[in-house]
């Protein structure tokens, strides 16, 4: 288990430094450099001034090991844009993302794992087909348009919930007005994951229902809803934590687009104006620290893998 | 159908799709515009048509070049073998944790944002699948006799590959190619909708929808078309690949 974790935390390393390098590069092959040297005013001795002093004037891998050995000790030094410490500027919108992030995560796998056991349970009933239909519609759609579309219904047309933000501006109203703010754009993000998770639970526990011990549990005469929910659902889980753990990536990317539908000020939104604005040290902020989010869990979906599954230990 | 309308409309239908008549900014439906005009007097439906044929070449350039990518990433994985399959797994797999949209919007914006950039960013993020696909059917093959066989008369290995082998995988990577495009198309028109996509005054189903949403209230039916494309071409690409997938099994 420690020798395991050791090693996924090494791996884990790996990428991230991979993901920094690669944007890195990126942000080095780019033609005309950080926004603030676009300004055509600068004469060429400001301009070289200002290269200097950012130490943008050396080659890039001295930068990027300067770089590298500030971002190892927290420093991702200090935002063009907003001219205040990179790390400072994620910290205030970190907290919103991890609110609709999990609330979205959460609405994922409390309605995506019980409708797909349900639907499992009585393959081609009206439920199975209802649920199977709307998961393969909900996996469609894409995610900036259904956001329009509740904004429009919700918002717009019957007013009973708010466009966007995540508070009224001006009123402490307290829970309710934060829960009023996150319903549509935490529905709207978790809607594709979820309807991935059903699609997964049902195929999953239909593959569970067919197996051998499932035979025994009905031969010893437990009731079908026990064997669904207790035996079945047990099993079933052990390759959906999977599906979990591959959809963080994406939910993050879902997560930058329903930011900007409903002008959420979490991170995905900060790291889209970072990067239309060039703002080099926080788009290499924002990416690491999203990277290193994402990578750290999947560790921990592993490891809820290896809890639930004792077959995988001693592999 | 999707395809041919969007091939052979614009053909049909000769309004331009970039003219802007601000005589007649965001009418309804007439004789003349049958869906309308938008927020710049620009016929609805023509923009549609071209936005139509933009989404769904960037769809399948991207998908053919992430499978292209990924068939050979996989096949030589999958054809090699030890270190070599282990370290290009391990790099499929750094690959997959990567938060791809991020590395897109990354490349789009500093290396700015074109068709051409547009496609090659979401093929180069879109390839894991199929490689992972791709090097777990060569690894069955290995063992199978016919390859065997090959083997015992001599074949080079680069002959057993390309004629014995690859011709083989073609079924398995056609079907991960359909369920690819779909996701390609999303990935475009939700790269348009931030701006960073096709750029305007192209049409795109995304960036028409990002110009739909500053006129949200008032004129709703905009941002109601190019969804409605949207879904319906990546539920039919959907339909299309489950058929495909029920026809080899």
């Amino acid at each position: 288990m420690i020798r395991f974790l050791v090693r996924r935390l090494g791996h884990g390393l790996v990428v991230l430094l991979l993901v920094s390098t690669v944007t890195f590069a990126i942000m080095m092959a780019a033609p005309g450099g950080p926004s603030l040297l676009a300004d055509p005013k600068l004469s060429t001795a400001e301009r070289a001034a200002i290269e200097e002093r950012l130490g943008l004037d050396k080659p890039g891998s001295v930068q990027y090991v300067r770089w590298l050995s500030r971002a190892v000790r927290g420093d991702f030094g200090s935002s063009f844009l907003y001219q205040t410490s990179s790390l400072a500027t994620i910290g205030t919108r970190l907290p919103p993302t991890l609110l609709l992030a999990g609330t979205a995560l959460l609405l994922t796998i409390g309605i995506g794992i019980p409708l797909g056991m349900a639907a499992a349970a009585r393959p081609r009933s009206l439920l199975d087909r209802l649920v199977t239909t709307t998961s393969g519609v909900a996996l469609a759609v894409p995610v900036f348009w259904s956001g329009l579309m509740l904004i429009l219904v919700f918002a717009v047309w019957a007013r009973v919930l708010p466009a966007g933000g995540a508070v009224t501006e001006g009123e402490s109203l307290g829970v309710i007005d934060r829960v009023r703010h996150l319903l549509l754009p935490a529905l709207v993000l978790a809607s594709a994951g979820c309807a991935e998770v059903i699609r997964y639970t049902r195929s999953a526990a239909r593959t569970t229902l067919a197996l051998p011990f499932m035979q025994n549990a009905r031969a010893r005469g437990l009731s079908a809803r026990r064997i669904l929910w207790r035996h079945g659902l047990r099993h079933a889980l052990l390759s959906v934590v999977s599906v979990i753990g591959l959809q963080l990536p994406r939910l993050v990317g879902g997560a930058a687009i329903t930011e900007t539908v409903f002008s959420w000020p979490g991170m995905g939104r900060l790291g889209v104006e970072a990067a239309l604005g060039r703002d080099y040290p926080l788009v290499m902020a924002v990416t690491l620290i999203v990277s290193a989010g994402v990578v750290v869990a999947s560790i921990i979906a592993d490891v809820i893998q290896m809890v639930m599954d004792p077959r995988l230990r001693h592999a | 159908m999707l395809i041919v309308l969007a091939v052979v409309g614009p053909a049909l239908y000769r309004v331009s799709p970039n003219t802007m008549d601000l005589s007649m900014v965001g009418i309804g439906p007439t004789t003349t515009h049958p869906l309308g005009t938008d927020e710049s007097g620009r016929d609805v439906l023509a923009r549609l048509l071209a936005g139509g044929r933009v989404s769904l070449t960037v769809g399948l350039l991207a998908m053919v070049l992430a499978v292209g990518l990924g068939t050979t990433i996989g096949s030589i994985a999958g054809f090699a073998g030890g270190w070599v399959d282990t370290l290009l797994m391990r790099l499929t797999d750094a690959a997959l944790a990567v938060p791809a949209l991020f590395v897109v919007i990354l490349v789009l914006t500093f290396l700015g944002p074109s068709v051409v950039t547009l496609l090659c960013a979401i093929g180069a993020t879109s390839w894991m699948g199929v490689a992972r696909v791709v090097r777990g059917e060569l690894c069955v093959l290995r063992q199978q006799p016919f390859v065997e066989a090959a083997q015992a008369l001599g074949t080079p290995q680069l002959a057993i590959m390309l004629r014995h082998m690859l011709p083989s995988i073609v079924p398995t990577v056609l079907v991960a190619a359909t369920v690819g495009v779909p996701s390609a198309i999303l990935t475009e028109s939700a790269l348009s909708f931030l701006g960073l996509g096709v750029q305007p005054p192209a049409a795109s189903w995304g960036n028409m929808l990002s110009g739909a949403q500053t006129y949200l209230t008032s004129s709703p039916a905009l941002a109601l078309y190019p969804g409605l494309l949207i879904l319906l071409t990546v539920l039919s690409v959907n339909a299309l690949g489950e058929a495909l997938r029920q026809a080899r099994s």
